[in-house]
């Protein structure tokens, strides 16, 4: 006899969200994270006395509305300290490009680029509310499709048909090519086509040439189907997040344990038992569900030698390369940036004034270095939020690209020099930016890694590219959160619909395992 | 991998290490490539050929088999895994025989595993098989390398075949039980010798060094004079293993990692080689889909028929009644057993022992087709099993 119905390895968001989900189903679930703190990668830390940043995720800007309201998050502590914010591409001659919802403005913008933005943000949207209609549902299966699945398929056809020929095939087509060629296709400023283009390879190991930029930047705008009119910060730092999703968790009936890493998924005939903690307590449980990402999930947990060579060689070769690094400031100060004023500093700044700078920036990963020249996205939420900071001072985080994992020289030697050229670069945008930072913290995807149990501290768990989306998430044969080892789940970022602060990839897997009930 | 025999070679077919010798014994100088190698397919005569595995000794140059080595402290716990049978009860100084499977629970190749040491193990496959190997090896702490060029081998094989290796030297040779290995010193070198072979009869292999084959094959051969050993090729082999009933890899079935077509791989269950899966190991490559193969059941069958008259049924298909039931996969008139032999795919659930099934058969004789509709009764095992074969010590003969 077990105590336990279900075991959540990983208390992220994703794990926690399910977790409360399977205890609103009447089920007896245990979560076991491996950190203190929870909410995995929504996460915030004082990285200095008085400073505290959003660890990781720091803009709010896909959580679903559903996952909201269901565990009532707002009841339990959520709280948001701006929405709907802007996001402003930088000009190194001030000639700044701000993104407001479906309009665009900016000194340099011709009338026909911001008609044209508007008319692109209607379109994308359309394609976006198709992706969110997928998204809230388990995937269909590549074969041996059940009613179920052939409904789901059938209404992303119908959805599909229903934009009309000329949106359709737009889409077929958009979702194939590059950033870079659709932004040339319909814009003229080259600030605007460099924002709007960052956005289709944040978290991701592209460039703007990159295929499969289009999905990504169709799979951010599903945020704004979500109801983000733009980013939001969250108060409290993402962290606050976590918290809120663990009292509703707790609040639903379920049991959590931080501190406690799990050292592997035991296995009796194929099939999940239960966990090994480190430090050696066998917990026993019918079903064991995995917030970690299928790498870790199946590599270190299951072991590779525990199951078959077919589902190795799929798992080790979903590509999870990253190359984002965090980089947290701590300012004596708000910095003064050429052509903003003192109340645009609380919007989404990003430093990535051509799609070639970004492409360059790309190169460098692309050959185990680090970027001379990294695009960056900037959120100051101390502007917002005064409890995250000392009196008159300030916090600054910033999303680094890119940074690779596996750097050819290594990380240890490198990171004082690429933090210095973070804000190097910051300062070309903010003259005397350098003298107002008090303290540093980088976190590297190597460090991310470590403090976050994800592998290659991969913003997705694994690259969002369209062969490894929807059935083919995280690889074909472990898709529905099902995987070959009966009574193993996974519902992290992993798997579909993918990651960001969205809470999906818990509820699907959630409602599956509720679904299949017994024979899960 | 040493590549010395490849570099050597200056024609695009490959050479055995016995090369020399063996084209010199080739008096019908009729050659095959078998992986890339130049191999006899006869010496002299066939039948005559075959005589020599029933009633005296055949030798056979197997230096073209795959070989890999397999060595390191999880090697047995890899091999558990890659194959479908317990490799924990082939002790040191044993061989085994498997199959592997891919996930699918399709036979991907079978073949020997020679336990050298504790952690040490030789593999013997048809297939070229380093990619799926090293592929397997991930998570896993062992080293596996291609060592096809590195050891050159003979089957010595028939009722002579103790008595040739004893004049040769081997000393103590008559004591190895089947599926034993024992070393000898040759020259100063390490000879292996393994009771195991392909054609079911009394007979070993041996396993030296390639710059030590050639006088390896001369001390045998003059060794073996007087016990009638003689060179054999590819079509005498044929013969022998179709009347013990081995399956060949590439004739019996497609190796799944070469099926192109969707379902023309088969599983261990329909190649009648349910007795090497293990289903009480925690895993194994094909577990699961064989234990839903088990569930739901094969879609073939395999089985050995004894057909009427003395026409091979090469490629023939079978018939129930008016129903066509399977194929043909190998066939050969076995002159020992002085039996038609035939290995065929059933449609389940076709081919029960004791069934009686018809054999269509088409033959030529002058440019002129006939066709027989053959009798044939499916059969328990394989119609050549002498006693020889397993008896320790070895019989003189
Ligand atoms: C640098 C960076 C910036 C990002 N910025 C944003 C952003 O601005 N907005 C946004 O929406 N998204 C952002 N993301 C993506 C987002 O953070 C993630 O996709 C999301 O948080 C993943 O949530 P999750 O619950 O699926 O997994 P995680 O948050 O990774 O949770 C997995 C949990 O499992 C635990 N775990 C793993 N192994 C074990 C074990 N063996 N035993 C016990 N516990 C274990 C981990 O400790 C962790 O708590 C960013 C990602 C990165 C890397």
């Amino acid at each position: 006899m077990t105590d336990y119905d279900v075991l959540l390895v990983g208390g992220g968001h994703n794990g926690l969200v399910c977790a409360a989900y399977l205890a609103r189903a009447g089920k007896k679930v245990l979560v076991l994270e491996a950190n203190e703190p929870l909410g995995g990668a929504a996460a915030s830390r004082e990285f200095a006395p008085g400073y505290t940043v959003s660890s990781c995720a720091h803009w709010l800007t896909h959580l679903s509305p559903v996952v909201s309201k269901d565990l009532d998050l707002e009841r339990h502590g959520l709280q948001l300290a701006a929405r709907d914010l802007d996001s402003i591409g930088l000009a190194p001659d001030g000639q700044h490009v701000t993104v407001t919802g479906n309009t665009v403005q900016g000194a340099g913008l011709s009338p026909e680029d911001m008609q044209a933005y508007t008319e692109f943000h209607r379109k994308t949207i359309k394609f976006s509310k198709l992706l969110a209609k997928a998204f809230a549902v388990r995937p269909p299966k590549l074969v041996e499709s059940n009613f179920t699945d052939r409904v789901n398929l059938l209404k992303l056809g119908l959805g599909m048909k229903m934009l009309g020929r000329e949106d359709m095939s737009d889409l077929l087509r958009l979702a194939l090519i590059n950033m870079y060629d659709v932004m040339e296709e319909n814009f003229d400023n080259e600030t605007l086509k460099a924002l709007l283009s960052f956005d289709g390879v944040l978290g991701a190991h592209m460039g703007p040439r990159s295929p499969n930029t289009v999905f990504g930047y169709l799979y951010r705008r599903v945020g704004d189907v979500h109801g983000y009119n733009g980013p939001a910060v969250v108060k409290g730092g993402m962290g606050a997040l976590g918290t809120a999703v663990a009292d509703a968790a707790r609040a639903a009936g379920v049991e959590i344990r931080t501190g406690s890493p799990v050292e592997k998924i035991n296995l009796q005939d194929s099939r999940a038992v239960g966990v090994t903690l480190v430090g050696g307590e066998v917990i026993a449980a019918p079903l064991v569900v995995s917030n970690a990402d299928p790498v870790t999930t199946f590599e270190k947990l299951v072991g590779y030698r525990n199951i078959e060579t077919g589902m190795v060689r799929r798992v080790s070769q979903i590509r999870m390369r990253s190359g984002v690094a965090k980089l947290h400031l701590a300012l004596d100060g708000l910095p003064q940036f050429k052509g903003l004023d003192n109340t645009q500093l609380g919007q989404r700044l990003v430093i990535a004034p051509s799609m070639d700078y970004i492409e360059r920036a790309f190169n460098s990963a692309k050959y185990g270095e680090s970027s001379a020249l990294p695009a960056l996205d900037i959120s100051i939420a101390s502007v917002h939020d005064s409890s995250l900071a000392p009196a008159g001072k300030h916090v600054m985080s910033v999303i680094v690209q890119f940074a690779p994992y596996d750097l050819r020289e290594g990380w240890e030697s490198h990171k004082e020099q690429f933090t210095q050229r973070v804000i190097d670069t910051i300062s070309a945008y903010a003259p005397g930016f350098s003298s107002q930072v008090v303290a540093s913290e980088l976190l590297t995807p190597v460090d991310l890694e470590r403090e976050f149990h994800m592998k290659g501290g991969h913003w997705h768990h694994g690259e969002i590219s369209l062969d490894q989306v929807m059935m083919m998430r995280p690889f074909p044969g472990a898709t529905q959160y099902g995987t070959a080892v009966d009574g193993l789940y996974l519902c992290g970022a992993g798997s579909h619909p993918g990651g960001g602060v969205m809470g999906l990839a818990g509820r699907n897997a959630a409602q599956e395992i509720i679904k299949r009930g017994a024979q899960a | 991998m040493s590549n010395t025999h490849r570099e050597q070679s200056d024609v695009m077919m490959l050479e055995s290490p016995f090369h020399s010798r063996v084209k010199a014994a080739n008096e019908l100088n009729e050659w095959d490539c078998w992986a890339g190698y130049t191999t006899p397919t006869k010496y002299f005569d066939v039948e005559l050929e075959y005589f020599a595995v029933r009633s005296t000794t055949g030798v056979f140059d197997l230096s073209p088999m795959n070989k890999y080595s397999i060595t390191g402290p999880d090697a047995q716990a890899y091999l558990d895994r890659v194959m479908t049978r317990n490799i924990s009860k082939i002790n040191v100084d044993r061989v085994g025989y498997s199959v592997w499977c891919d996930d699918a629970g399709q036979v991907m190749d079978d073949g020997t595993i020679f336990r050298l040491a504790e952690n040490e193990y030789r593999l013997c496959a048809y297939a070229r098989a380093m990619d799926w190997l090293s592929w397997c090896a991930m998570g896993f702490d062992v080293n596996i390398e291609d060592v096809s060029d590195q050891v050159a081998a003979l089957a010595v094989q028939g009722p002579t075949s103790c008595s040739c290796l004893k004049a040769m030297g081997l000393e103590g040779i008559e004591n190895l039980k089947p599926f034993g290995i024992a070393h000898f010193d040759f020259d100063g070198e390490d000879l292996m010798v393994s009771r195991t072979g392909f054609t079911g009869d009394l007979g070993y292999e041996l396993w030296i060094t390639p710059h030590k084959a050639e006088a390896m094959w001369d001390a045998l051969f003059s060794a073996g004079e007087s016990y009638m050993i003689k060179p054999i090729g590819s079509l005498a082999l044929e013969l022998t293993r179709i009347e013990t009933g081995f399956l060949q890899a590439g004739v019996d079935f497609v190796p799944a990692q070469d099926a192109v077509r969707l379902g023309r791989s088969r599983s261990p269950f329909e190649l009648g080689l349910g007795w090497l899966v293990d289903m009480n190991k925690p895993v194994f490559n094909g577990k699961q889909a064989l234990l839903r193969e088990q569930r739901e059941g094969s879609r073939y069958r395999f089985v050995i028929l004894d057909v009427d008259g003395n026409k091979p049924a090469h490629n023939s298909f079978i018939y129930q009644g008016k129903g066509k039931v399977g194929t043909v996969t190998s066939a050969a008139w076995c002159p020992t057993a002085k039996s038609n032999v035939a290995f065929a795919q059933i449609e389940m659930p076709y081919g029960e022992v004791g069934d009686d099934l018809v054999a269509e058969i088409y033959y030529e004789r002058e440019l002129h087709w006939t066709r027989v509709m053959a009798p044939c009764k499916v059969i328990e095992s394989a119609v050549f099993n002498p006693p020889r074969r397993r008896q320790t010590p070895a019989p003189a003969y």
